[in-house]
């Protein structure tokens, strides 16, 4: 089942498929749509394709990096505040747990004309949101210093930092490796991505006890703070924004960055020599792995359920025009990997597409890993800057998680 | 001598309800009764979740996966919105005050070194330690600062005294959050203060933000940078109610001075200063945005940003930790200012 899916997914991103464009109906006469979504350029253009569907409806659009802060508060209100909101394989999770939206499956039957299967998530046999877009983090590279050093292309993170070690040696760059290591959700990102390189699971199976005090976990953290010792000693201020600043500043010729962020590094601001070096590659491996030591996420649009039925109405087919959208994903073809029809993937996807093609897990969709991640992204910072053990450091985000679960009932 | 509160000396007991009522009135709406809810809050927790195990499908693939079965959740909630009650089960669990942890602690631990180090790993003695400390440092040096400028602006010729103090309050002036960005990239590995350090030190992996040490002294600094004006102006204001006949008698009598300072302005100005020490004892208990403005969460966390972050950092909200931190704020707070609030009542007391 995962085989041919797989399949579907690299077919649907390898090949450009001929057709005539079907675009949904965009008749809206009445209704209000107002939507809640990251801030990153592929959404903004999605959004943007919406509205130019959305008829005689209001349309409102709240774009914020700060979208995981509102949701749960937003969409409990009755009404709610937003009518859809753009989430994605973690942020679906508290929106789950907290049954606060609906299921598609009708609306899917009525207006969801040119939307593929593939593009479905479904829970329990229900469609509950529709992905449109694929992301996921891996390497950038700068060509010409790795030419300069003579050195290969890296496929592991064990390449990456006897690289990052070579490049620092020769005196070019001090801090030649880059990735979000803020402490909190992106540092606990990238122990994720990590561990399951690794190889390793969360949870004891089929239960909410953690499992992460192992070995594995260990090596993760070990592999972790070598990184970080070839970053910018500041790395536990830095997300994404920040190391994406680094890199165009020259500082950095070694990355783990986000495929959606990869359109800004590319783009004509900025030093064109750097951006000219610029090159993407697939997720590393660790410690002999065969999958990548990265997480596949889709970001797609889910409707509230406190909203009215003419609203969630009016709401889908607007989002389900830009789902759907051959021209969108025409002009857009460098923003993001899309999983619509008619995507011909650019240059910008390479990261991506290797990620599938390697067979790279998605961010698993647990009720509670939400506080996993939580307790990880505080817990493992003492640990980076050697103030205690790899193992203490694993006692103790098991620790918070499970106070934690066990205030929300899950243990 | 000193300076006695109007309401004290001047107003009936009567009158003072009166005109207190408007403000007490708001004070229980918008106070009283939202630090009630979020002691009952605190007492409960989210009911055990009913999970099913269920086939998930997305791009990727399909799995079998556990969710948390809505039609019987939704029936325990209706029941019991709430949540479960709970005690005072989240006030000492690990992440609160942990008994049960500390006990073990102490019966594993060899030496005292150990069990004070397992115990400060503990995320709200972790949080705890640093806000205290930040009250410890910031509280003092805010008063002795804001006194100094005070007293130092209070001799300068008016002429320029305007301009003088405007400047001097710009800090207070400055939104935290933007004073503290402001820092922020000063401070950064390639900024002016950053780089120009490791120049001075020799040390090209020197971080101010890395090192816990060093943004513990960042953030202090912040804190009685943004702090100090509030003093400043309290007691700027005070200064000018100083009678001049004992200073002019003091400098016949050839007091220096410090002598003049120490022996007639601090007597006239001390309930002011326990006033000032009040309420920054308070605000510094509360310390949050310097936090979140340099972010420094890896390294330094206060009880204030415990809350923010069970409330919002986690893609579940945890109501129950919130609240309860929210309320051992609150005691942390009572028992800080208790010596203080104590010698003014006696003061009062012997007033009358």
């Amino acid at each position: 089942m995962r085989e041919t899916n797989m399949k579907k997914i690299l077919i649907s991103l390898l090949f450009l498929l001929f057709g005539t464009s079907v675009y949904a109906d965009c008749n809206i006469k009445s209704g209000s749509i107002n939507i809640l979504a990251n801030d990153f350029p592929a959404l903004r253009t999605f959004v943007e394709t919406a509205k130019g569907c959305k008829g005689n409806a209001d349309f409102k659009v709240t774009h914020s990096s700060e979208h995981n802060k509102i949701a749960v508060p937003a969409l409990t209100a009755n009404p709610s505040e937003f009518s859809a909101r753009i989430a994605a394989n973690s942020s679906i999770v508290p929106l789950m747990n907290q049954d606060l939206i609906r299921p598609l499956d009708d609306l899917v039957k009525k207006y969801g004309k040119g939307i593929q299967d593939s593009q479905l998530i479904t829970i329990d046999g229900k469609i509950m949101a529709v992905a449109f877009m694929a992301n996921t983090q891996h390497l950038y590279y700068r060509e010409d210093v790795l030419k300069e050093l003579g050195i290969a292309i890296p496929k592991t993170y064990e390449e990456v930092v006897a690289a990052s070690e070579k490049i620092r040696a020769s005196g070019k760059m001090q801090y030649p490796y880059a990735a979000a290591y803020k402490a909190g959700w992106n540092l606990a990102e990238e122990f994720v991505n990590m561990y399951i390189g690794h190889g390793g699971e969360f949870f004891k199976a089929g239960t909410a006890q953690p499992s992460i005090n192992n070995a594995k976990g260990v090596a993760t953290l070990n592999m972790l703070k070598k990184l970080a010792g070839l970053s910018n000693p500041d790395y536990l201020t830095h997300d994404s924004e920040a190391i994406k600043v680094e890199w165009e500043s020259g500082n950095v010729a070694l990355m783990t960055l986000w495929a959606s962020r990869s359109g800004t590094l590319l783009d004509d601001d900025g030093d064109a020599k750097i951006t000219a070096a610029t090159k993407l590659t697939g997720p590393a491996t660790v410690a002999g792995g065969n999958i990548p030591a990265a997480t596949l996420w889709w970001d797609g649009f889910t409707l509230a359920k406190n909203r009215s039925d003419a609203d969630a109405e009016a709401t889908f087919r607007a989002l389900a025009h830009a789902a759907a959208n051959k021209k969108m994903v025409a002009d857009a073809a460098d923003q993001a990997v899309w999983l619509i029809e008619g995507f011909k993937p650019g240059p910008k996807s390479i990261g991506v597409i290797e990620a599938v093609k390697m067979k790279a897990k998605p961010y698993p969709m647990l009720p509670q890993m939400g506080l996993m991640h939580g307790a990880l992204g505080s817990e493992i910072v003492e640990f980076l800057q050697g103030k205690e053990s790899a193992e203490q450091a694993l006692k103790d985000v098991e620790a918070a998680y499970m106070s934690k679960a066990k205030e929300q009932g899950f243990l | 001598m000193g300076i006695k509160s109007p309401l004290i000396t001047l107003m009936p007991n009567k009158t003072f309800f009166w005109f207190f009522l408007p403000t007490g009135l708001a004070m229980i709406l918008f106070i009283g009764l939202p630090i009630i809810s979020t002691g009952i809050q605190s007492f409960y927790a989210q009911h055990d979740q009913v999970v099913k195990e269920v086939k998930k499908c997305d791009p990727f693939g399909c799995t079998v996966s556990i969710v948390v079965d809505q039609e019987k959740t939704s029936k325990i909630r209706e029941e019991k919105p709430l949540g479960k009650f709970n005690g005072f089960g989240t006030y000492v669990d690990r992440n609160h005050l942990a008994i049960e942890e500390i006990g073990k602690f102490w019966n594993e631990t060899n030496s005292f070194g150990e069990f004070v180090d397992q115990v400060t790993n503990l995320p709200f003695y972790k949080a705890l330690i640093f806000t205290l400390t930040y009250c410890l440092f910031v509280t003092p040096n805010v008063l002795l600062l804001g006194f100094i400028i005070a007293l130092s602006l209070n001799a300068v010729t008016r002429r320029i005294r305007g301009p003088l103090i405007f400047g001097t309050i710009l800090p207070m002036i400055v939104t935290p959050l933007v004073g503290s960005l402001v820092l922020f990239w000063m401070i950064d590995a390639e900024g002016i203060i950053g780089a120009n350090l490791q120049m001075l030190m020799d040390d090209p992996y020197l971080s101010l933000k890395s090192s816990k040490t060093l943004t513990w002294i960042t953030i202090i600094i912040y804190g009685i940078w943004h702090h100090s004006p509030f003093a400043f102006v309290v007691f700027y204001a005070a200064l000018q109610t100083v009678p001049q006949e004992p200073v002019e008698a003091a400098i016949i009598d050839g007091a220096s001075r410090w002598q003049r300072v120490r022996h007639i302005v601090l007597p006239h100005i001390y309930p002011v200063v326990t006033f000032v020490a009040l309420i920054s004892l308070m605000d510094n208990f509360r310390v949050f945005e310097p936090i979140i403005g340099f972010s420094a969460e890896g390294s330094a966390q206060s009880l204030s940003w415990l809350i923010y972050d069970n409330l919002v950092n986690e893609e579940v909200i945890l109501f129950g930790s919130a609240a309860a931190t929210s309320m051992m704020t609150i005691v942390g707070i009572a028992i800080l200012l208790a010596p203080v609030l104590i010698r003014t009542w006696k003061e009062f007391r012997t007033a009358r």
